[in-house]
């Protein structure tokens, strides 16, 4: 069986990685390389405090389990010169302030019974694990299992093993599909074609351009989010730290910036400050909107922001489908074609349940997983393709 | 009225003040120093030695004309954001100490704006750099000119370019004893970008045999196809390894020698400072060599009501800056460009252009310079990455590389290192570069604070 994966961000490199490790000849084609675009324009999130219960949440759960081995043996297993994947499970804490106690507290009673991890903190225990916190908070819960890695090095570790399983990659462009209308056998690129018996578009914000390169119908759009970078400090922030008005940007599809305020420390010193969501197509001039509103949140959650710097801001695009689920499984349309996207702002933390799903559909091998939710053939993809 | 925002109060951007005001525009010019002048007139009021000073009656003339219109001057001011839209272009500034309180925010709207934002001077590495008493050719030059302060008792200056004779004269003036000029490049090719068609040179030629001759009275040997290859020291420097090159700047084997020294002056050209004119929005040409804003004849770049003049549109001097500056500011104030005024201009324009492929050809960095470098000679002072790790990860897209290897994270945002670090991929084999990373959303580092009080008044938030 042989694979081509259209991608090398987070998701081609998981799906690559679980395809070679179980026996497929895999070729990765990516335009730019190894996490080129939104893999190394992220944050690197492996949440479950974000998620409603439903599909994306039980997804989340699984993935968030299976990343705790993945980045122990990436780690482990690693040759000089390749980054570590610096996971880490510090866990977030998403706080309320005063009228937003009552939506927070609901919304984690739902979380608990899909099986996430929440817990109720008092007063005494928020001031021990966040004392720079805001006096002014209300409410607090901590999830324990939200964790992290640094995406770019991640998306590497993930395509160099897979690389060293077998796989490919070659630096090109897809131009076309091989094959009849209807039924792919590869890909045309700008270095030449490729056959293949399957392919998988893991082209994130770009993969509906790849699907329709490819005679396919698929509604993706790019989603820009802005994150903001202070210049190193000692360590004043010890969770992901969250205001919870994130868990209402999520899903919205008004297409004005919104913000909601996430911080957190990075192994390097620096804080980190998201996030923004602003639907504007691949439009690069962010103007300073998002930043200003994301600073003046970030400042009402950790006031000693006030007086620190930022020292740089960078901006990705997310790729999103019109019911903000994720798309894996085969391309209703056209056999041989296989989607892994969608992800909106989530995909470094479903990528290795996401790469099962694929490893499912295209080479049979079992899951535990319900791959139905996120098929392309659902309704909620085809009404608008 | 027409208003023209300028940015930048060096060369370029007095001239375009200057330009601005002549064809009746307001002028507002924005500089984050504390002073008029830039890097090429820089000063104090009562340390500078005049006798460091070039041309300083036009300095006068053009501060003269700024004062004489009228023109709103903010200096001590960063700008932090630029944006260009339909209705024209809005420059976001702080103004203040880096580190200071109370520090205020000031907005200028304008119908136009002219970038000038100059080049900051480029540093290769060496074995050794990073020892205290390694400065770049720029801030001992700095350092001279405005304090009168020597980076050292005994100092080597080593790079390539006709500014390390200004450098090396004014480290004397102010009572160092300049060990040796090591000049890169080798005679053919200075010869080869210096010598045909004199005429072109005007007055340049000229300086250049005036500075060799100053440093002769000062017992200054100037040496060709000669560099700093290592910097000796233990906790500061003590000496340096000095040694031929090859034309393409491979030091020869057998050719070291060691001067004893207290200091190290390097200046490998300059690197124009793009970020503004990439945020808003204009097009840039060239490669990892040299990326330059593109200008068409009247400095127009390729974003409607933004001009540009000076070292960003290619490294040419102060005449070439003085020039294109006055073009720029004149047309982006309304202006014809076959407006008799701007007769001088253009003829000394297409002067300077000429001087600048000159400087280029006889003193551009050569790839083989990076033979002299050690595998853990560190390339991004900070993060202390070195040449090692990022030849390692050569073969991932710059982005990747960068957030891998974490040069160009630091401070100074790959500012120092951006053009050593790309040299080292390249020859590594690694992908081409592009400006992908000199792209930031926020030019300037600015407070958590300032930029939510934005968030409080911006009606736009």
């Amino acid at each position: 069986m042989r694979v081509v994966v259209i991608g090398a961000g987070i998701m081609g490199a998981a799906c690559a990685l679980a395809l070679a490790e179980r026996g497929a000849e895999v070729v990765v084609v990516d335009r730019v390389g190894v996490a080129g675009e939104t893999s190394s324009r992220c944050e690197g999130n492996l949440l479950v405090s974000d998620k409603a219960p439903g599909p994306e949440a039980d997804l989340a759960i699984a993935s968030n389990a299976m990343w705790r081995d993945l980045a122990e043996r990436l780690d482990a297993d690693r040759p000089a010169g390749q980054p570590a994947t610096e996971f880490e499970a510090k866990g977030g804490i998403v706080v309320a302030f005063a009228g937003g106690e009552a939506a927070l507290e609901r919304f984690a009673d739902a979380q608990r019974a899909t099986g996430i991890r929440a817990e109720a903190m008092d007063a005494a225990a928020l001031a021990i694990a966040e004392p720079f916190l805001s006096p002014e908070v209300a409410r607090a819960i901590r999830y324990p299992d939200d964790a992290q890695v640094q995406p770019s090095n991640a998306t590497q570790a993930l395509l160099a093993t897979a690389l060293r399983h077998g796989a490919r990659l070659v630096i090109a462009e897809v131009t076309g599909g091989l094959g009849r209308p209807g039924r792919l056998a590869g890909v045309r690129t700008t270095a030449g074609p490729i056959a293949a018996d399957v392919v998988v578009d893991c082209a994130g914000p770009w993969s509906g351009e790849v699907a329709a390169r490819l005679g396919a119908r698929l509604d993706i759009r790019p989603r820009r989010g802005v994150i903001l970078v202070t210049t190193p400090m000692p360590q004043r922030v010890f969770h992901k730290v969250y205001d919870s008005d994130y868990v209402g940007a999520v899903g919205s599809g008004d297409a004005a910036l919104q913000t909601s305020t996430v911080v957190e420390s990075t192994p390097g010193g620096t804080v980190l400050i998201g996030s923004s969501r602003e639907r504007v197509g691949f439009d690069e001039r962010t103007g300073v909107a998002p930043a200003a509103a994301m600073a003046a949140k970030a400042v009402r959650l950790f006031p000693f922001l006030e007086h620190t710097t930022l020292l740089r801001s960078y901006f990705g695009f997310r790729p999103y489908a019109p019911d903000h689920l994720p798309v894996i499984g085969p391309d209703p349309e056209v056999a041989g074609l296989v989607h892994a996207t969608g992800h909106e702002g989530a995909g470094i933390g479903l990528a290795p349940a996401t790469a099962e799903l694929v490893a499912h559909a295209v080479l049979g091998t079992p899951t535990a997983l319900d791959p139905r939710p996120f098929l392309p053939s659902r309704r909620g993809l085809r009404e608008t393709a | 009225m027409r208003h023209v925002a300028i940015l930048g109060g060096g060369p370029a951007g007095l001239a375009a003040a200057q330009g601005a005001l002549a064809a009746g525009a307001r002028v507002s010019l924005i500089d984050e120093g504390d002073r008029l002048g830039g890097q090429f007139w820089r000063h104090h009021e009562r340390l500078t030695d005049p006798r460091l000073q070039h041309a300083w009656h036009r300095f006068e003339r053009l501060r003269g004309a700024l004062a004489g219109g009228g023109a709103q001057v903010l200096v001590g001011a960063s700008v932090w954001s630029a944006e260009a839209s339909v209705d024209g272009v809005r420059l976001r500034a702080v103004v203040g100490d880096a580190d200071g309180d109370g520090r205020s925010a000031i907005d200028v709207d304008a119908d136009a704006v002219v970038v000038a934002t100059g080049a900051h001077d480029l540093a290769l590495p060496v074995p050794g750099w990073t020892l205290p008493g390694v400065t770049t050719a720029g801030a001992a030059q700095a350092l001279a000119k405005r304090d009168g302060v020597a980076v050292g008792r005994r100092t080597v200056v080593s790079g390539s370019g006709p500014f390390l004779l200004p450098v090396a004269h004014s480290l004397a003036l102010v009572g160092s004893h300049v060990v040796g000029v090591h000049e890169t490049s080798r005679m053919p090719a200075l010869a080869g970008g210096w010598l045909p068609r004199p005429w072109e040179l005007a007055g340049k030629a000229g300086e250049f045999v005036g500075y060799v001759g100053a440093l002769a009275r000062h017992r200054i040997p100037y040496r060709t196809g000669s560099a700093v290859v290592r910097v000796l020291g233990r906790d500061r420097v003590e000496g340096v390894v000095v040694a031929r090159l090859d034309a393409d700047w491979r030091p020869m084997p057998g050719t070291e020698r060691e001067v004893a020294c207290d200091a190290v002056a390097l200046g490998h050209g300059f690197t124009p400072r793009l970020e503004a004119a990439l945020a808003l929005g204009c097009a840039i040409d060239g490669d990892h060599r040299g990326r330059f804003v593109a200008v068409d004849d009247a400095q127009r770049t390729s974003v409607a009501g933004v001009f540009a003049a000076g070292e960003v549109t290619g490294i040419g001097g102060a005449d070439a800056a003085l020039a294109e500056g006055a073009v720029a500011g004149f047309v982006a104030a309304g202006g014809a460009l076959d407006d008799p005024r701007l007769r001088g201009p253009v003829a000394a324009r297409r002067r300077t252009h000429a001087f600048a492929t000159r400087l280029e050809r006889a003193h551009g960095i050569r790839p083989g310079w990076t033979s002299w470098l050690d595998d853990d000679t560190i390339v991004c002072r900070c993060e202390a990455v070195t040449r090692r790790a990022v030849a390692e990860r050569a073969d991932v897209p710059l982005r990747a590389m960068r957030l891998a290897t974490r040069a160009g994270l630091g401070p100074c945002q790959g500012r120092t290192c951006g053009r050593a670090v790309e040299a080292i991929v390249a020859e590594s084999g690694g992908a081409a570069a592009s400006v992908g990373f000199d792209r930031r959303p926020v030019l300037a580092p600015v407070r958590i604070g300032e930029l939510a009080a934005l968030a409080d008044t911006d009606p736009r938030t």
